[in-house]
């Protein structure tokens, strides 16, 4: 057995450090209502308040004594309306223009800054503030719910994002979690996760469609299960499409019907409240009554189910068109669809299933519960990435990547629908003489000119070596990560120069933003960056104990009895210094072994290039050699004759 | 007749040292055999990394399998919690093992592809101009006629044709790569790349049509 089955069999602890024994839990971080699940004992399991309710919803109110979430700030809402923030999902990532294109009743209030541009910020409690940071306050709270059940302190988490988000939303989801004092394992699709929790709980082979309708985001994401592996063949959905749509056009409905005239921030939240409990009711009644006084007005308005589906058809007809997009995209057709399993709780309206029966050709599986099986999904896969496991998540980019060329086209660098991780790589060159900067301008969308693509962010090149016009090659690398984040990276080929980047996200934070908020909470005032590369530090020694260590077990006979002697004082030095507290003698120590190894790791690589030469055939010494663990293992092939 | 020095070479060609414990791994092995550390990706190209022979008529479920089994020994969520450089490994191994996989999997990329590593510079992901007239008066004509077709069953037909076609040019690449006469398998892979453009816009074209007849 190879050195990697034996460290990663399936159910078996990765090697254990010094900050991963804590548990890491699973965050659905949702648009009204977020979860948390652990998997740590047998069955994964939702974590719940006193009362046995696992949803808190995603509300938060900043009180003159303290910041209050969930139920309690729901509560505040009617006596401190701007004092309260829900739905604060619907601005991730979002720009003041976006903000703006965003129909309805907005139930907040945008802070007015004095550029346009740039990430939007809330006017709450007469401060201003960002999404982020309010995001940040939920998962505070979440993470606080998870502490309290298990009795330990959390550290790690898995957190879910709607498989349609663009970059700027995922980066802002994780900047909000680093803001809570959660290292986030894993950026997970939030279909993918239902799937997960799904798919392992059913035994479910072939493809499956995940029709996810919650309070803010659509997705639709067709997965093949194959023997543990989930693989995402399509995404797609609509970021800003969900219920909170579906109570706007409730109340916009309702506006107009009462001849109301104008309505105030406190009014309109009343009335979305309003609009959300009838709609729940319209689920399991034919006509309910929608009474509420708004501003001294009396709204007295009864909707039939009739009315209300004829209502919110339009919008549902647009979860319909982007179904057949993902079907077209993975070239599968309604009938190879194993199954559709519903997620999210705007699923529960009738008319949404019908819709999506009428589709598919088939009644969607509705027997789990479309509240937490995102979140039970996310801590299956946190589970997975801290303790190993048999199954596999493979997802896909959403959202083609693309560049700004001449006259505000884009050029495609990265197809949505692409396996992620991957890298592309492009070249550019320069246009003036002596030319040392540039920019580049990332996009992302699947439309063909810059404006109506979303703008990722500006990466200037630096430091390119001064040439004539055209002679600089550079290479800028696209990566996107398995989180589905970006980076970019870039390098001038003829020098071998590492052209400089400078990012300017468009809604994000930049580097320094970012810093500066982590030093300003609490959460991080205590952490010590010294205390972190000792550990660090001692993390590196370790490994390279434990590599040499394997290797002075199967090759140790190749040494002499000094080179012997002098390796073993360097590694009795080492084991020396990591139980001390000096990052510097850590390191030191390691680099004098890295020296005393030298000979080894000569002696080694003689001995099997003797080997090779000497009898045996290439073949045969890379056949003993092999350490391919997949089932199919490459064979290493034979060199270039 | 190799000589000594080229013996030498060819095998230390054959290793390379593992970045952790030092020691001897084979060039394209994803782990190291002593330690167990994974691998920086060896430079190979899109079948070998598969395991696989560059072959234009390589199965498409064993390029799956293939893909599959590599994932789940390299994917980065199973170096989620190791130290940086690990997962930096991982990551990149997934990368190179997701290209070839996109590479392979689809015949016209794969197509492509080949003739690339045989020296033949057939880039499908460019737009370029068509430099044969004959294919250039056929697709000009077929987009005339999708134009013309105003019901869905006009458009299904064309859309089977060009269907056929592809399905014909396929069988004529797979031919022309066995018989190792790269020309034809360059020009029928242009030809491939116009029929799925086609084929694309008779998607659209049927889908709006879709859509004017549900709402009318
Ligand atoms: N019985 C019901 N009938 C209709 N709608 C319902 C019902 N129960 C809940 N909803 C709606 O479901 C939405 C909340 O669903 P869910 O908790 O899945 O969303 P979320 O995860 O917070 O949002 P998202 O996934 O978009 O970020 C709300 O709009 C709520 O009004
Ligand atoms: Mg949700
Ligand atoms: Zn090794």
């Amino acid at each position: 057995m190879s050195g990697l089955l034996q460290i990663h069999e399936p159910g078996e602890t990765p090697e254990p450090h010094a900050q991963e024994r804590g548990i890491a839990i699973g965050i659905d971080l949702g648009t009204t209502n977020s979860v948390v699940a652990v998997a740590d004992g047998e069955q994964p399991e939702v974590l719940r308040d006193a009362h046995g309710d696992g949803l808190i919803p995603s509300v938060v109110a900043l009180m003159p004594e303290g910041v209050v979430v969930g139920r309690a700030a729901q509560d505040l809402r009617a006596k401190n309306p701007d004092c309260v923030v829900s739905s604060i999902k619907r601005l991730m990532g979002r720009g003041v223009h976006d903000v703006k294109a965003l129909a309805g009743v907005l139930p907040y209030r945008i802070a007015a800054s004095g550029d346009s541009v740039g990430m939007v910020r809330l006017e709450v409690a007469g401060r201003s503030i960002t999404p982020i940071e309010i995001s940040a306050e939920i998962l505070k709270a979440v993470k606080a719910r998870a502490e309290q059940s298990l009795g330990q302190g959390v550290t790690q988490a898995v957190v879910t994002v709607p498989a349609y988000f663009d970059d700027a939303a995922r980066s802002a989801t994780k900047d909000a979690a680093k803001l809570a004092g959660l290292d986030v394992l894993r950026l997970v699709n939030e279909p993918t996760a239902a799937a997960l929790a799904y798919g392992l709980d059913s035994g479910a082979e072939g493809v499956y469609a995940i029709y996810d309708l919650g309070g803010g985001t659509f997705d639709i994401s067709l997965l093949r299960l194959q023997k543990g592996v989930f693989q995402v063949l399509s995404t797609g959905g609509d970021s800003a499409l969900g219920g909170d749509d579906l109570d706007h056009a409730l109340a916009e409905r309702a506006i107009a019907a009462s001849g109301l005239q104008k309505l105030d921030e406190a009014g309109a939240a009343a009335l979305l409240l309003a609009a959300r409990a009838v709609k729940e009711q319209l689920t399991e009644r034919d006509s309910v009554k929608l009474t509420a006084e708004i501003g001294g007005t009396k709204i007295d308005f009864t909707v039939s189910r009739r009315e209300f589906e004829a209502l919110i058809d339009p919008l549902v007809q647009r979860t319909m068109r982007a179904c057949r997009q993902v079907l077209d995209d993975a070239r599968v057709t309604p009938k190879e669809i194993q199954g559709v399993v519903l997620v999210g709780g705007s699923t529960r309206v009738p008319l949404v299933r019908r819709r999506v029966e009428e589709f598919f050709g088939r009644a969607p599986l509705a027997d789990i519960n479309p509240d937490e099986v995102v979140a039970v999904g996310a801590a299956l896969q946190a589970k997975a990435l801290t303790r190993g496991s048999d199954t596999l998540l493979l997802d896909v980019i959403p959202l083609s990547l693309g560049i700004e060329t001449m006259g505000g086209i884009v050029e495609k660098v990265i197809d949505r629908n692409t396996p992620i991780p991957v890298a592309k790589a492009q070249d550019f060159t320069t246009y003036q003489d002596g030319q040392t900067g540039m920019l580049i301008h990332v996009v992302q969308g699947e439309r063909e000119t810059v404006d109506a693509c979303r703008s990722l962010g500006r990466f200037e090149l630096l430091g390119i070596p001064p040439m004539v016009a055209g002679a600089a090659r550079i290479q800028v690398t696209f990566a996107v990560d398995a989180d589905g984040l970006l980076t970019v990276s870039a390098m001038e080929k003829i020098t071998g120069i590492r052209a400089e980047i400078a990012v300017k996200p468009s809604y994000g934070l930049t580097e320094s933003e970012m810093a500066d908020m982590l030093r300003d909470s609490l959460v991080h005032a205590r952490d010590d960056m010294e205390q972190r590369l000792l550990i660090e530090a001692r993390v590196e020694a370790e490994r390279v104990l434990l590599a040499l260590d394997a290797a002075l077990k199967a090759d140790g006979a190749l040494l002499s009895d000094e080179e012997r002697a002098a390796i073993d004082s360097a590694i009795a030095k080492l084991r020396q210094a990591i139980k001390g507290e000096d990052r510097d003698l850590v390191n030191a120590a390691v680099e004098s072994l890295d020296h005393a190894t030298h000979a080894f790791a000569q002696h080694r690589m003689d001995r099997a290039v003797a080997q090779a030469l000497k009898g045996h055939s290439l073949d045969e010494v890379e056949a003993s050699m092999a350490s391919d663990p997949a089932p199919d293992g490459r064979r290493p092939g034979r060199p270039a004759e | 007749m190799p000589t000594q020095a080229d013996d030498t070479r060819a095998a230390r060609a054959a290793f390379v040292s593992c970045w952790s414990c030092k020691g001897p791994v084979a060039a394209q092995a994803l782990f190291c055999h002593t330690c167990g550390a994974i691998q920086q990706p060896a430079q190979l190209d899109h079948f070998r990394r598969l395991g696989l022979e560059p072959d234009f008529d390589t199965d498409v479920d064993m390029v799956e399998k293939r893909y599959l089994g590599f994932q789940r020994a390299i994917h980065p969520d199973r170096f989620a919690t190791r130290p940086a450089k690990e997962r930096a490994f991982a990551e990149a191994q997934a990368v190179a093992l997701n290209q070839a996989y996109e590479t392979l999997k689809d015949p016209l990329r794969r197509a492509a592809y080949l003739l690339s590593l045989k020296g033949v510079d057939a880039s499908v992901s460019k737009e370029e101009t068509v430099r044969d007239p004959e294919l250039l008066m056929e697709v000009m004509e077929a987009r005339e006629a999708l134009m013309e077709a105003t019901s869905i069953e006009k458009v299904e037909k064309l859309q089977a044709k060009a269907g056929a076609d592809a399905i014909a040019v396929l069988s004529g690449i797979s031919k022309a790569f066995a018989s190792d006469d790269l020309d034809a398998a360059n020009r029928l892979t242009t030809r491939l790349k116009y029929l799925r453009k086609y084929l694309d816009e008779t998607r659209t074209r049927r889908i709006a049509l879709e859509q004017e007849q549900g709402t009318a």
